[in-house]
């Protein structure tokens, strides 16, 4: 039984160690990315809110709805409607770097909100006191707002990289690769549904481990009970 | 040292506007405990936030030594914040930095070196006497260590004046009295100009040396607790208020005796 489900996969290893390199790959620059400009935007859309720090309402309002727009685009539709940028960015559509564009921009809305909403938990109280004591907009940002919202931050970078591998799995349509890419052309392209099982299971492991190591830096980084 | 000119700020709800602070002016002393005491929603953390302009007034003019904050531009209002010491009913103490990062943070933002912060942040946690928990999160503190780190927090930067709204209201009645005289210590000792804002007439009574009554938005009567015998007080709330202060002092002068002896 063990073996039924281990045997037709032995071989296949270096091509599946290749597969979760180029996963690796694409995450990580992804998730740098996304990070980047992310975190920055959820920011801006935090400070720049009605009644808050730095409130413009009428470009909240422009910025509120882009942000909507963009998350309501299929990833498949953006990799397909970025390709001209792609390509003036990276000089190729296709392959494990190119996705890496589509990934990130996708990621860019999601993650700015997600921030946002984590920045908009931190006591108000807290931030007035700043405020009191001579704090400048900069300095409540990044020693009173990340520090107390620091690991609704990492849950969020959680939830983006666990996003990321599901759809990295469309990235094969584009040559892009990776572990998805992979159960893919062997489950289905070639029906070994048991090369796919197993790569499923692989997949299911790794979120398993990010889901937790996001888990565990959660609790230690939160000082608040 | 503080005087407010006709602060006047409204808030407009959905049931129209309403002048929560309305034409007030006060003049608060150096060295004075100035006390603002009235019902909920009367208006007094209003009237105290326009102190510091957490909340900017319509109009009227707040002087601080001379100098009017309403006037200030962003930067130089934010280093009068600096000298401007401000303590809440919740604490408000960031929760994910230590008792010893607390302390730091108005150093921190006044770009105070770290060693000199390291001398100031123990100095500070020594008048408060708690010495103990620096390295503990506040999480892990009790409603009155919070609030003696809150005081700590605010005496690092060395202010002028201490501004508190409802500081012992959260806080049980023997705590109360603790924090308390953590403020009259800070006022004697320090010199440091306190303006309490609470509904408590025991906390007014036992610490201040001048009471505002606040009404629905205006100041109803001012009395002047140390020069009792010179005024006849109006209303009900002063009339026990009288009292009541006559009794805390001796209470108070009690407790000095007991302290001086032990
Ligand atoms: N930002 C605001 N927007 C609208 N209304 C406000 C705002 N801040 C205060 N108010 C209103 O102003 C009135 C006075 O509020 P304030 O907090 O100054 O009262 P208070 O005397 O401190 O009362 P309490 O003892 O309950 O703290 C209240 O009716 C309150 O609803
Ligand atoms: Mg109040």
């Amino acid at each position: 039984m063990l073996t039924d489900f281990f045997g037709p996969t032995i071989e296949l290893w270096p091509e599946i160690l290749h597969a979760l390199g180029q996963t690796g790959y694409m995450m990580m620059f992804a998730m740098g990315i996304a990070a980047l400009a992310g975190i920055p935007l959820g920011t801006l859309l935090y400070l720049i809110r009605p009644g808050s720090l730095a409130q413009q309402p009428r470009l909240y309002a422009v910025l509120d709805t882009a942000v909507n727009i963009l998350r309501s685009f299929p990833f498949l539709i953006l990799l397909i409607v970025l390709i001209p940028i792609t390509r003036f960015i990276v000089g190729t559509a296709i392959g494990t770097t190119a996705v890496i564009v589509p990934l990130a921009i996708s990621a860019i809305p999601d993650f700015a909100r997600l921030i946002e909403q984590t920045l908009l938990e931190v006591n108000r109280g807290v931030i007035q006191a700043a405020e009191a004591m001579g704090a400048s907009t900069f300095q409540i940002v990044t020693k009173v707002l990340y520090r107390e919202a620091r690991s609704g931050i990492v849950s969020t970078c959680t939830i983006i990289s666990i996003n990321f591998l599901s759809f990295s799995t469309v990235a094969g349509l584009v040559g892009g690769g990776g572990i998805g890419d992979f159960a893919i052309r062997y489950g289905y392209y070639r029906y070994q549904l048991d090369v796919m099982a197993f790569t499923v299971a692989l997949i299911v492991i790794i979120v398993q481990i990010i889901q937790s190591t996001g888990n565990y830096l959660v609790r230690r980084l939160d000082k608040r009970h | 040292m503080l005087e407010l000119q006709n602060i006047l700020k409204s808030f407009t709800g959905a049931d129209g506007r309403h002048d929560v602070v309305n034409n007030v002016s006060l003049s608060v002393g150096k060295g004075d405990i100035y006390g603002i005491i009235g019902a909920s929603g009367a208006g007094k953390s209003t009237l105290l936030r326009t102190i510091n302009l957490l909340e900017r007034p319509d109009s009227g003019e707040v002087w601080l030594e001379g100098v009017d904050l309403t006037k200030l531009g962003k930067r130089e209002l934010r280093l009068a914040r600096g000298q401007i010491g401000m303590i809440f009913q919740h604490f408000h103490l960031i929760e994910n930095r230590t008792v010893y990062d607390n302390i730091s943070f108005p150093l921190e933002i006044a770009g105070v070196p770290k060693k000199e912060r390291r001398e100031r942040i123990l100095e500070s946690l020594a008048i408060v006497d708690l010495q103990d928990k620096v390295l503990v999160y506040p999480a892990k503190l009790s409603g009155g260590q919070k609030q003696r780190i809150a005081i700590a927090r605010a005496l690092v930067a060395r202010p002028k004046l201490l501004l508190c709204d409802e500081p012992t209201s959260a806080l049980d009645p023997d705590t109360t009295g603790q924090i308390l005289r953590f403020l009259q210590d800070i006022n004697r000792k320090l010199h440091i100009t306190i303006v309490i804002v609470s509904h408590e007439m025991e906390v007014v009574g036992s610490i201040c040396s001048k009471v505002s009554l606040m009404e629905r938005g205006v100041i109803a009567e001012t009395l002047d607790l140390a020069e009792r015998k010179q005024h006849e007080p109006k209303s009900q709330i002063a009339k026990l208020l009288f009292n009541h202060g006559q009794e805390a002092k001796e209470v108070d002068y009690a407790y000095g005796l007991l302290r001086a002896n032990d």
